[in-house]
């Protein structure tokens, strides 16, 4: 199913979305697409376990959502679209969930994107936050 | 015949809409944004477009991956926004344009695009935002619309080129269109950004230049890279330039000229961009 993007030199640090990442987390990211709704949203709440189960999530899914692991659901095939949606049920904004990706603190992380604002290339912006938080961190 | 009043391109990101909601307009963090939309509400009431033809995407609101359509037209008499998922208020509805869908549909079609027609088709934050930010406290809006979904959701995306295309084609369909309704064209989203993976955060203001200096000019400039060389310069989540290059398109092949532009970085993950063309 590889189509010829994956023959393309990788982006680091980026997982692209494509035909074999859609099917391995349909089912993932069915139950993210629910949460539209305010009572499923809710229902995820009151009993997690269960409404993983309804959705049918495959182990490495689930332990992924079980951790909070937002790199662990993009790599069972989650798409950032749909995952927002599992993130805003725990309140987090995408600088919450930036944060998680990449390590940093949410302060250091919204850092990042200011000094990117204040002319730093992101190669700077980000090694400058990549040594904060080995000596912070 | 019609008359395209111009275009009017921006950022959607759903933080804006909380911006609006809690009035923050002019706090420090965001006010370099919103200040950039006095120059958009002037022209708008300059030229009082009463249709939008809108390039936007859906973001697993109205699409599912059950079925992911690459291009998606409205053909509804009426569009509602609805629960994201993350308790914004839900906005306003946008009143359809059924007859011009539907000529745009048949021109298409017959141009040979392969279109998906809607005649229900919920619209998210990517559609909304830009007209809460156009067209501010307004009680109804004041243009109907027809809107058009491009998927940059799941990959195989539409190339550049290919949304260059479509755009042209709504021009075309435009041209043959006998009504006298004055025309806007928006396309939203972007600039470059990253919400996922490990390069999360990331921006490329040099890219972003790069797309704004050449969009009014030489559009067919942003059409020379793959989408992997796209996703590469301006992040998973700036491939939505796509709409942009797409409602450029749609201003047709004749010189347009920009006249307004605002650039600030971040609102969000997100390097926010503002920008007016009309007809030179």
């Amino acid at each position: 199913m590889s189509g010829p993007q994956n023959a393309m030199p990788p982006i680091p640090g980026t997982h692209l979305f494509d035909g074999d990442a859609a099917a391995k987390g349909f089912e993932l990211n069915a139950m993210c697409y629910s949460f539209n709704d305010a009572a499923n949203r809710q229902a995820f709440l009151d009993d997690e376990e269960a409404y993983c189960a309804k959705f049918h999530l495959t182990p490495q899914q689930r332990e992924a959502v079980a951790q909070r692991s937002v790199l662990g659901m993009i790599a069972a095939g989650g798409n950032i679209y749909y995952l927002a949606k599992l993130a805003g049920i725990f309140g987090l904004n995408v600088q919450d969930v930036g944060s998680m990706q990449t390590g940093a603190s949410v302060d250091d992380f919204k850092a990042m994107l200011f000094a990117q604002g204040a002319g730093q290339s992101y190669e700077e912006a980000h090694g400058a936050m990549i040594q904060k938080e080995k000596v912070h961190g | 015949m019609a008359e395209i009043v111009g275009a009017y391109f921006t950022s959607h990101v759903p933080a804006i809409g909380g911006a609006i909601h809690k009035g923050l307009q002019q706090e420090p963090y965001w006010k370099p944004f919103f200040d950039g939309f006095h120059k958009v509400h002037e022209w708008l009431a300059q030229v009082k477009p009463d249709v939008a033809i809108v390039f936007n995407n859906d973001h697993g609101l109205n699409f599912f991956l059950d079925k992911m359509p690459t291009f998606a037209v409205g053909a509804a008499a009426e569009y509602h926004n609805a629960d994201e998922g993350w308790g914004l208020p839900i906005y306003k509805p946008f009143a359809g344009h059924t007859e011009l869908s539907w000529h745009i549909i048949n021109s298409l079609v017959e141009d040979e695009f392969d279109i998906t027609t809607c005649q229900k088709m919920l619209v998210d934050h990517a559609l909304s935002i830009p007209f809460e930010l156009a067209w501010p406290d307004v009680e109804a809006w004041p243009v109907k619309i027809v809107p058009f979904a491009i998927n940059t959701v799941q990959h195989p995306l539409p190339s550049a080129k290919r949304c260059l295309a479509l755009g042209q084609a709504v021009n075309r369909a435009l041209q043959s269109w006998t009504g006298d309704e004055r025309i806007v064209i928006i396309g939203t989203g972007g600039l470059s950004h990253q919400l996922d993976g490990e390069r999360a955060g990331f921006i490329n203001r040099d890219y972003d230049t790069f797309c704004m200096d050449n969009l009014s000019v030489d559009p067919a400039a942003l059409t020379k890279d793959s989408i992997h060389e796209m996703v590469r310069k301006a992040g998973t989540q700036g491939v939505e330039v796509l709409n942009w290059i797409a409602a450029r398109g749609a201003l047709g092949e004749a010189p347009v000229q920009e006249i307004h532009r605002n650039y600030h970085i971040p609102i969000s993950n997100t390097a926010a961009a503002t920008m007016l063309m009309e007809p030179a």
